[in-house]
Formats: C-alpha cells, structure tokens, sequence
C-alpha cells in the first residue's frame, strides 16, 4: 500500500502511529498515575511485597528487550530484501512475545490463587488494569507479527512493503518501553 | 495536511551491530537495576538509581529501536508531548493523592 508524505516529510501511516503512540503515552500516564496515587494505600493484602515475584519478572522483562532487537532486526532484514532473516526474526518476536504473555498469564495465575484479585484491594485494582492493559498491547503485538510473518511466507513483504514493518515495530517498541517504566514502577520501586 | 509523493520508509538507521550492542547495554542495565533493588545499603537512593537506569533504557530504545536519533525532529517532539503530559498526569495526580509533597504518606 502506498502512503502519501505529510508536510513533514514523513510517511502519513508512519505520522499517524506518532500520533497514535503519543496518545498511547497519556493513557498508559494515566494507568501509571492511578497506580501510584493508591500505592501504600490498601487496607488488606496480599501487598507488592508479599506478592510480587522479580526473579520472573526480570527474566520476562529481558525477554520483551530482546524481541525489540529481533524487531529491528526484521525490519532491517526487509529493507534488504533478505525474506529468509526477515522471517526468521520476525518468527524470534512472535516466539518472544508469546513467553511473555507466558509469563503474565502465569503470573496472574499464581497471584489469584494466592487471594490477590480485582476486587480484593486498591493495589490488586490498579496492577491487573494497569498489566493487563499492557498485556492486551503484547497481544495485539503479537497477532500483527503473524500477519506480517504470513506476508512474508506468501512472498508479499518485500523491501517495497517495508514501511508495513516499520509501522508496527514502532507499536512493538512502544510496548516495550511502556514495560521499561512498569517494570521500575510497579516490580522495583516498592 | 498537504499530500506528496509517497516517501520509502526511513532507511537512516543503526548498524546491525549498533544494535546488538544496545541489546547488549539493555540487558546489563536490566541486570544493574535488579541488582540494586536487592542490595539493603542501596535502599535509601534506590528510587533516583532506578529512575535514571529506566530512563536511560527508555532514551535507548526510542533513540536506536524506534529511530528517533535519525528521523525527523517532528517525531522526537510528536513523542516528548505526549510523554510530558504523562509526566504532568503522573505527578499531578501524586500530589492530589498525597503521595508525594507536603504531607506525603507512602
């Protein structure tokens, strides 16, 4: 697909994930803001201290940098025309994604069965809404790498449709660094 | 917004290398900040010590990841409004609560 230069000079699908992830920054700003204005606040537990699991979350956190890198590696694959490396990375940030989202499923499981819900206090309100939301980003994350990897196993991601990936890389990239903060906010700064 | 010819994607980016390095330096700092939240006699300065290795994390990867250090000016300052509103949501939002200022009780 073809896409038109804004008066910037950028693509006009490339301004618009801008403009989308810029949005995307207030309201991850407003989930982090919640999360912080009624930390230290519950009247029962299980608290962040009691429950939160850093060995795990650290391993998960190193797993979603790395599939930044198999990200840009794709992208950088597809603008040289390379489909084998294009896939095999774009393959790396699905696998990638899929250990996290892992992760996160195992590590809501386990909080429920340790009493921590939704309903259960104000810090389980705030940190399933606040990674849940980031989770659901993964997911989507993930299901748009498939369609690229289906393009480019059907031979239709050439280096012509590269902006297609350097679109959702930016959306791949955002998502890491919304975790970034997470992480440090939520798991180390207790 | 004015149309023009249709533009390739940006092809003004990092090495190869440059990005296995900035993995590499991603991972170490992930590594430092863990270290840190475990080691007691660090606990008095832990939250500037992480804030700043997060940061450094963040700038990492919107500068080589997501391009930033070699596109347009534009995109750095599309990104950095909507992160200084965050920012202003956040400490807003902290200070209404009492999480922070004057009667802070964490």
């Amino acid at each position: 697909m073809d896409s038109h230069a804004t008066t910037f000079g950028v693509p006009s699908r490339k301004m618009a994930m801008w403009v989308f992830i810029a949005s995307e920054c207030m309201f991850f700003g407003s989930l982090i803001a919640t999360y912080l204005s009624y930390e230290g606040k519950s009247l029962v537990g299980p608290t962040p201290e009691e429950i939160l699991n850093i060995p795990l979350t650290s391993v998960s956190t190193f797993v979603l940098l790395m599939s930044s890198l198999a990200m840009v590696l794709a992208l950088d694959a597809v603008q040289t025309g390379d489909r084998r490396l294009a896939r095999l990375w774009l393959g790396a940030v699905i696998v990638l994604g899929g250990l996290f989202l892992g992760g996160q499923v195992y590590e809501f499981n386990h909080f429920y069965h340790e009493g921590l819900t939704l309903q259960q206090n104000l810090f389980g309100a705030t940190f399933f809404v606040l990674t849940g939301f980031h989770g659901a980003h993964v997911t989507v994350g993930v299901i748009w790498m498939v369609t690229l990897l289906v393009m480019s196993l059907r031979g239709r991601l050439g280096p012509e449709r590269s902006l297609d990936v350097e679109v959702a890389g930016l959306y791949w990239h955002f998502v890491d660094v919304v975790w970034i903060v997470i992480f440090t906010v939520v798991y180390l700064i207790q | 917004m004015a149309e023009h010819a249709a533009p390739e994607s940006s092809k003004g980016h990092a090495s190869k290398s440059t990005y296995w390095l900035i993995a590499v330096i991603l991972g170490i700092i992930t590594m430092l900040e863990v270290a840190v939240f475990y080691v007691p006699l660090l606990h008095s300065v832990i939250v500037p010590i992480l804030l700043v290795l997060s940061a450094a994390k963040f700038a990492l990867v919107a500068m080589f990841f997501m391009h930033l250090k070699f596109d347009k000016p534009v995109l750095t300052t599309l990104f950095a409004g909507g992160i200084i509103v965050a920012t202003v949501i956040i400490l807003s939002m902290m200070l209404l609560f009492g999480t922070i200022g004057p009667g802070a009780h964490m």
